[in-house]
């Protein structure tokens, strides 16, 4: 349960990115998040509310994108989604393959509220 | 959350913020980044690596389930070396110096980190016991981590290589039930194979085919920690990387696991190419 941890991170780079825009809240978070990446979108969900608590994000709503494992085949030139712990071609069954997604764990985009004021 | 009553079934994505900020509503905009969530942990990393090139120190990152048998890998391989590669653990546990015990009964300098409650290392926390190594002089610096073979495979500690070990008595298809472990590794140790007679569920066979099925690309040794040949290849396989270790350090390059967790490739270490 390494969830809480990443959460704790992402809080870390939202309250930065807040802080440069002069945010007074976070309105929510995008995050894109493959198989590969070894963290559970539910688990990530389920421990943001804490992470969250306190800071600019604590109202923010939490949109996790999730991505499939996709791999290239080095023989047949296929792409392909697989399953993580099937990682040949999908189409010709070749284990020589370059995954070339499903590892993503990323913060996307950041929407902020800022003081209308300042706009002007 | 529910939005309903609060608790923690359905998706947080879905629930109604829970209290809206009182005050004149404020302007609403949305900033792209693109950036690596673990992305501070990933700098602590490079961090690390600096440290670990600048000493020749070549730093290896043991994963494994609890019990699979790293401790004793590493007694073994200490008693096995005498002395011929200066060797330093890092052990991670969530409690007590018993690890760190093991070894320093052989003679070499280890550091326990307790991580409390935390199921994985991070860079951090190897940063803060690289203090208490003495790098200078070193050639090998293991980071035993804290038994998991889930958490500790999104982490970067700053290592140069990854080591998983899949012990015969968990089972041949340990690799397709973890795969984000068992992919990440550089080298895979099939470990305990003198109990391979008595445990006859077990088919190298089939660990070694599905460790191929979750992408895992790197050598394969399978041994026991009681000597043999496997274990004179894993001797072998050290002094290969220190080799190389000790000729990137020369060109002032480094090296980075094969399989990165996402981000750290992001984040380059430093300005020093990476082969």
């Amino acid at each position: 349960m390494h969830e809480l941890a990443v959460c704790q991170a992402l809080i870390e780079q939202v309250e930065r990115v807040a802080r440069q825009n002069e945010a007074r809240r976070v309105v929510s978070i995008v995050i894109t998040v493959g198989p590969l990446s070894g963290v559970e979108p539910q688990l990530l969900e389920h421990a943001y509310p804490i992470a969250a608590a306190g800071t600019v994000a604590e109202h923010a709503s939490l949109v996790v994108e999730t991505v499939p494992v996709r791999v290239r085949c080095r023989s047949c030139g296929a792409e392909t989604d697989v399953q993580p712990n099937r990682i040949v071609c999908g189409s010709c069954g070749d284990w020589q393959v370059d995954v070339t997604g499903g590892e993503e764990m990323l913060l996307r985009r950041v929407e902020i509220e800022t003081d209308a004021a300042a706009v002007h | 959350m529910c939005r309903d009553c609060g608790c923690s079934l359905g998706p947080a994505a879905t629930r109604a913020p829970l209290a809206a900020p009182t005050g004149v509503a404020g302007k609403v905009e949305t900033i792209e980044v693109i950036t690596a969530i673990l992305g501070e942990n990933d700098r602590v990393a490079a961090h690390n690596r600096e440290h670990f090139d600048q000493y020749g120190v070549l730093a290896i990152n043991l994963m494994s389930s609890p019990g699979s048998g790293k401790t004793a890998l590493l007694e073994a391989t200490i008693r096995a070396l005498g002395g011929r590669l200066k060797v330093a653990v890092i052990e991670g546990d969530l409690a007590t110096e018993n690890d760190a015990e093991r070894i320093r009964a052989c003679g070499v300098p280890a550091v326990q980190i307790s991580t409390g409650n935390a199921c994985h290392l991070d860079a951090t926390m190897v940063h803060d016991a690289v203090h208490d190594v003495p790098l200078a002089g070193l050639d090998i610096l293991f980071i035993e981590n804290v038994g998991n073979l889930v958490c500790p495979a999104s982490f970067d500690l700053g290592q140069h290589r990854n080591v998983t070990l899949l012990s015969v008595p968990e089972g041949d298809d340990k690799p397709a039930k973890y795969p984000v472990m068992f992919r990440a590794a550089d080298l895979s140790l099939v470990t305990k194979t003198d109990l391979l007679p008595f445990i006859t569920e077990f088919s190298l066979e089939r660990a070694r085919a599905s460790l191929r099925q979750v992408g895992f690309g790197g050598e394969s040794i399978e041994l026991t920690s009681r000597g043999g040949d496997g274990f004179d290849a894993w001797l072998a396989w050290l002094d290969r990387e220190v080799a190389a270790q000790r000729e990137r350090t020369r060109r002032g390059e480094t090296a980075r696991p094969q399989i990165q967790p996402e981000g750290a490739t992001l984040h380059a270490a430093g300005h020093r190419p990476v082969r």
